[in-house]
């Protein structure tokens, strides 16, 4: 008989062979017992049965179950609590656009007239709204009021401060108002046109800069995440080793056997959001008194604003994609090599 | 039912574990695999359970070259052949009942009608009345028993054995032979590795007999 050439096989040549679509399941109905086939499920219900399953393992082992919630609800904690001020920030510095005015210092020895003249041409102006002229006597007798300080300007012999246009711009644009602030400052008179909204401007810089500083830090915590969900998922695959030996001797699909492992990721994830929700709802408990008075130091009333409902949904949601995601990687390094043998 | 051409089988870094083996198995027909301790019996099943692949040669069984299957049809293959352990393999962590009923969980069937399927094969093995015990809890022979009827209740076209009897007294490894005979005649193929030659050549069945991965007698089906 001739010997047939060894044909090119291996665990290696096997997963590499091109992968017809399985075949169809021919319903066995040999022998064994009599009862007749029965139906088969669907994938939906397939589906529901192995999340339920894994909830209920999970539910089995409370503790385990919310230890591992608790380090994932931390991990995204951090950068939800930073999220959230960030978005108050933001609001804030958004909503300050409306009280923008320029003040016009003017040199002290100019002419009244002068000063009348140079208000009159900038009230003509197509980006100007309104322009009002505080003297220098009118300005003495605002600060005299506003400070209490009535007799220590009495003894200066000359009334040190300048004329002022309050200029209101027509653009609540941060950009146009600060184009107008550049013209108006070389204008012949104008000593000084200062902003009121430098303050604001840095507060969007920082802003800025600490909404770039969230993101990374939410992106590393989230890696760290998806560590905590991989290695727990690693040590339920190793401690349910035998039982996938069975499943894939009784014909498992990886699919099949992987599947338990991903929504037991799953819900380590939305436990996990749920937690970093709670926590962040605690943070804004603790952090919306200090937050008021600050704000209320500058004038504002803003109050400390939380997630909207959907925006917590949305973050259980993600948090419960983090977990599954974090488990599908640690099944796809582990799963593959527990092979029956 | 099973045909092997030429197989050979060696295992990394070790000597062949099979050389050569050709012989053909037909539906509902019942043989033994034996010969001594380290002949290959449990290389060649585990071939057919393709948990070894063979170095050389075909293996067909219900009519399909093992040699072209791929990754993902292979556990749709495993489910057309139920397999009984010498160590049972059952799963502590869950009644008897829910141990026989795993490979239909897997093959998505319905649990209640699962359910019925899986009272069938445990009545065929007289344990119906321990279907909510777990396994730990039964006696060896009883563990074995349940470890058939999870071989069976997916109705496969093929059943192998590894030693189904290795650790059982003759009484009880006569009544373990016993239902196996049952299963064969109904269309199944069954293949049991044994060494136990005192109970198997009693048994009036085909044997199969290997000698350091050769087979020596039984390949021609007399
Ligand atoms: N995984 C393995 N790696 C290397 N050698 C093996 C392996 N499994 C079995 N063998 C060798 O193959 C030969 C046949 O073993 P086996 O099929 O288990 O025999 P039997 O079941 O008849 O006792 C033996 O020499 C054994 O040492
Ligand atoms: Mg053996």
């Amino acid at each position: 008989m001739a010997r047939t050439p060894p044909p090119p096989r291996g665990g290696a040549s096997r997963r590499q062979a091109p992968r017809p679509p399985p075949p169809p399941r021919p319903e066995p109905r040999r022998g064994g017992t009599s009862v007749p086939v029965g139906r088969k499920l669907g994938r939906f219900a397939q589906h529901q049965l192995a999340a339920v399953d894994s909830l209920l393992r999970l539910l089995s082992d409370p503790l385990g179950t919310l230890l591992a919630a608790l380090v994932m609800g931390i991990a995204l904690a951090l950068p939800l609590c930073l999220a959230l001020l960030l978005q108050n920030l933001q609001g804030l510095a958004q909503n300050v656009d409306a009280a923008g005015t320029l003040s016009l210092y003017l040199d002290a020895g100019l002419a009244p007239a002068r000063q009348e003249a140079l208000a009159t041409s900038l009230r003509e102006r197509d980006d100007v709204k309104d322009v009002t002229l505080i003297t220098p006597a009118q300005a003495l007798s605002d600060f005299e009021r506003n400070s209490g300080f009535q007799n220590v300007l009495a003894g200066l012999d000359k009334n040190p401060l300048p004329p002022v246009l309050v200029l209101t711009p027509r653009s609540l644009d941060v950009d146009v108002l600060q184009n107008l602030q550049r013209h108006v400052a070389t204008l012949n008179g104008v000593d000084l046109a200062e902003s009121d909204l430098t303050w604001l401007q840095r507060l969007r810089a920082l802003v800025n800069l600490a909404n770039r500083l969230a993101l990374l830090l939410a992106v590393m915590l989230c890696l760290g995440g998806l560590r905590v969900i991989g290695n727990t998922i690693r040590l339920a695959i190793e401690s349910r080793r035998s039982e996938i030996v069975v499943v894939k001797l009784v014909g498992g699909t990886d699919a099949y056997v992987a599947r338990p492992f991903l929504y037991c990721g799953f819900w380590y994830g939305a436990s996990g959001g749920v937690v970093a929700l709670l926590l962040s709802v605690l943070c804004l408990f603790v952090l919306s008194d200090p937050y008021a008075r600050l704000l209320g130091s500058y004038g504002s009333d803003s109050v400390l604003h939380g997630f909207s409902l959907s925006s917590g949904f949305g973050v259980v949601a993600g948090a419960a994609l983090l977990g599954w995601l974090g488990a599908k990687l640690s099944v796809l390094r582990h799963l593959r090599a527990i092979e029956p043998r | 039912m099973i045909r092997f051409d030429n197989v050979s089988k060696r295992y990394p870094g070790g000597q062949e574990a099979l050389s050569q083996v050709s012989f053909q198995l037909a539906a509902g027909e019942l043989a033994f695999l034996t010969g001594h301790s380290g002949a290959g019996k449990s290389t060649l099943l585990k071939l057919i359970m393709q948990m070894e692949l063979p170095s050389s040669g075909q293996l067909f069984v219900n009519g399909q070259n093992l040699n072209k299957l791929s990754r993902r049809q292979l556990p749709y293959y495993r489910r057309a052949i139920g397999v009984v352990f010498q160590d049972h393999q059952l799963l502590f962590d869950r009644s008897v009942f829910d141990n026989v009923a795993l490979p239909l969980a897997i093959a998505g069937y319905d649990p209640r009608d699962a359910a019925r399927r899986v009272r069938a094969a445990l009545d065929k093995v007289g344990l119906l009345h321990k279907e909510q015990q777990n396994p730990a809890s039964l006696s060896t022979g009883e563990q074995q028993r349940v470890g058939i009827a999870r071989a069976v209740v997916n109705k496969p076209a093929l059943i192998l054995a590894d030693e189904p009897t290795g650790n059982l007294d003759p009484a009880l490894s006569a009544e373990i032979m016993r239902l196996f005979e049952q299963f064969c005649g109904v269309g199944v193929a069954v293949l049991i590795a044994s060494h136990d030659l005192s109970l198997i050549s009693r048994l009036q069945h085909r044997m199969l007999v290997l000698d350091q991965g050769r087979l020596i007698s039984g390949m021609d089906g007399t």
